[in-house]
């Protein structure tokens, strides 16, 4: 598989003397969604800013699509487009023109038919005149959006997307990204929402005070770290759980219809079929089975907790 | 992509003059009206009591140093504003993510800048033309000296602009430093006319070498020689890009 961008011992100092990235190692294949995943303070928005040209790191290599962020800087922008985490826009500009100006910021000669495009698949066309001032938060996101596409980038950073954004411009949001992906845009999101990860992400990357504690595939983690739970609809409600079950530490649910029982999917022994046989022995009758894989939340919880214990 | 990006100066380029143009009104009145109120100040009510200086009415005499001012305060003013505002806002992510150069952005910012400080310097001239008789002597020679002016004097607020943290900052150099200088540099008079020691002290003020060069032009002579002049916008120029050239090296201010 072809990397898009690879990093290899990234490290940052600020001018603070602060170390926001102790030596990570990253290679994004094309065409991916990678989810960068950490709690704030983490180092996602200072791992992007380098890769961007916006922060000078202090160690280290970075290529995109091949060129060196800092010797061909030229080559690695041109492949990038940027939608920072904070809002900022040219308040007075109407939308068109700014995401014009950005077409040509980036070398690209003109095409209002590429333009058009863009503005329309944000549903930004018919705001195309408005100044920027005249937009919602919302739209002014799009418009930044807009922007970072103008000049067809191969990889596109969006750095928190959809934070202190409402629950349809999230869903919105989300549409769009796996619209982007069908045609080939490699997609480096930044997300402290678990779920963000969880629903888009093909891969997830891990980042915890400057360090990428894990990259892996979504499903490869879930499966390796996930717990399940096993729900046991029972034929019979029970009133309280029989102290022969005490060793699997099951938990009654739905006024005794059910009895819940989480198990880790890694664990030698998961301790399933000797709970069913246990029912079995005990004559408790059941009707149905159901195994759920828990989120992503419970894993990054487990992650970080791990860390702390370690 | 290599090469030049000349798409991203002409965008840059762009976008600075229509940032113009929203308040061109007062942009290009303002110059119009502060040179008229000079010419009635001092060019009607004081300059007619007045003799002449080294053989020139004063009404046209203040005309070089009218314009010097009024090109000073432009380059400065727009050259730091076009770069202070998007550190400000936060939209110069997009320019240091862009594939564009230390040496693009600096003569698309400049560029703009300089091109507005010499549209408000050529309407300050017209305009002194319905109050004096103004001859030129040398035509030529103060176009080039004006575009001269205007970029060395962008490049000087281009690096205010970077420097500066707050509104406060982008507006004392220029209120507290160049002005005063301005004053005091010649442009309503003669050096000759003062009395040491402050004739020699006004020798160390650099201004004093940049009206004087701009006032050759029209009249054929000036306080101090021409060379003089040349040499010191040189210097202004070459020490305006020494320190731009530092700046983008080290990302001073601009990149963390
Ligand atoms: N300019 C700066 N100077 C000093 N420290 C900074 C600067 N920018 C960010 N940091 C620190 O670096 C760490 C990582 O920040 P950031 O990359 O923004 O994290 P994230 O995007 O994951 O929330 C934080 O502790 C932050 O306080
Ligand atoms: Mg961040």
């Amino acid at each position: 598989m072809a990397s898009i961008i690879s990093i290899t011992g990234l490290t940052k100092s600020y001018a603070s003397g602060f170390q926001a990235l102790k030596g990570v190692d990253l290679d994004i294949e094309e065409g991916e969604i990678f989810a960068l995943l950490g709690p704030n303070g983490a180092g996602k928005t200072t791992m992007i800013s380098i890769v961007c040209g916006n922060v000078r790191p202090s160690g280290g290599r970075v290529t995109v699509a091949g060129h060196d962020i800092i010797t061909d800087y030229r080559g690695s922008r041109s492949a990038i487009g940027l939608v920072p985490q904070e809002l900022s826009t040219d308040q007075f500009e109407r939308v068109i023109d700014t995401v014009t100006f950005s077409r040509g910021l980036f070398g690209k000669p003109r095409n209002d038919a590429y333009i058009e495009k863009v503005l329309r698949d944000l549903s930004l066309w018919d705001k195309r005149n408005n100044k920027i001032l005249e937009l919602s938060g919302g739209m002014k996101r799009r418009v930044m959006i807009a922007k970072a596409l103008s000049h067809e980038p191969r990889v596109l950073f969006l750095d928190e997307p959809t934070a202190g954004v409402d629950v349809e411009l999230r869903r919105d949001m989300w549409k769009l990204i796996g619209e982007l992906r069908l045609t080939g845009v490699t997609i480096i999101l930044t997300t402290h929402y678990i779920e963000e990860a969880e629903e888009m992400a093909d891969r997830v990357g891990v980042i915890n005070k400057g360090e990428l504690v894990l990259v892996e595939e979504k499903a490869t983690l879930m499966k390796k770290l996930g717990k399940k739970t096993l729900t046991v609809t029972l034929s019979e409600p029970l009133s309280a759980v029989p102290p022969e079950l005490g060793e699997w530490h099951v938990t009654l649910k739905s006024d005794g219809h059910e009895i819940e029982y989480v198990f880790d999917t890694r664990a030698e022994r998961t301790g399933v079929s000797t709970l069913l046989r246990k029912l079995g022995d005990l004559g408790i009758g059941y009707k149905d089975l159901n195994t759920q894989q828990s989120s992503l939340e419970d894993i990054f919880v487990s992650l970080v907790h791990r860390e702390k214990a370690a | 992509m290599s090469g030049f990006n000349h798409r991203a100066i002409w965008s840059i380029y762009k976008f600075e003059l229509h940032r113009f143009r929203r308040t061109w009104l007062t942009g290009l009145l303002v110059p119009v009206i502060t040179t008229s109120l000079y010419f009635v100040v001092f060019g009607g009510a004081i300059g007619s009591r007045m003799t002449q200086i080294d053989g020139i009415p004063y009404a046209a005499f203040i005309v070089p140093g009218l314009i010097m001012m009024s090109m000073f305060t432009e380059s400065i003013f727009n050259a730091s504003f076009g770069i202070y505002m998007p550190k400000f806002t936060g939209t110069i992510y997009e320019l240091l993510s862009a594939p564009v150069s230390a040496v693009e952005t600096v003569i698309a910012y400049v560029g703009a800048a300089a091109t507005k400080s010499l549209i408000v310097g050529s309407i300050i001239f017209l305009t002194a033309h319905l109050f004096v008789d103004l001859p030129v002597a040398h035509p030529l020679a103060m176009a080039g000296f004006m575009i001269l002016i205007a970029v060395s004097f962008c490049l000087f607020g281009f690096i205010l602009g970077i420097w500066a943290q707050s509104f406060e900052q982008l507006q004392v150099i220029p209120l507290l430093i160049v002005m005063p200088m301005t004053f005091l540099g010649g442009a309503f008079y003669s050096i000759h006319m003062l009395a040491e020691p402050w004739r020699t002290i006004t020798l160390f003020n650099p201004i004093v070498y940049l009206i004087s060069g701009f006032r050759w032009t029209f009249f054929g002579r000036g306080d101090v020689g021409i060379e003089f002049s040349l040499l010191f916008i040189a210097g202004m120029l070459a020490l305006c890009l020494g320190i731009i050239g530092w700046m983008f090296r080290t990302g001073y201010r601009l990149k963390k």
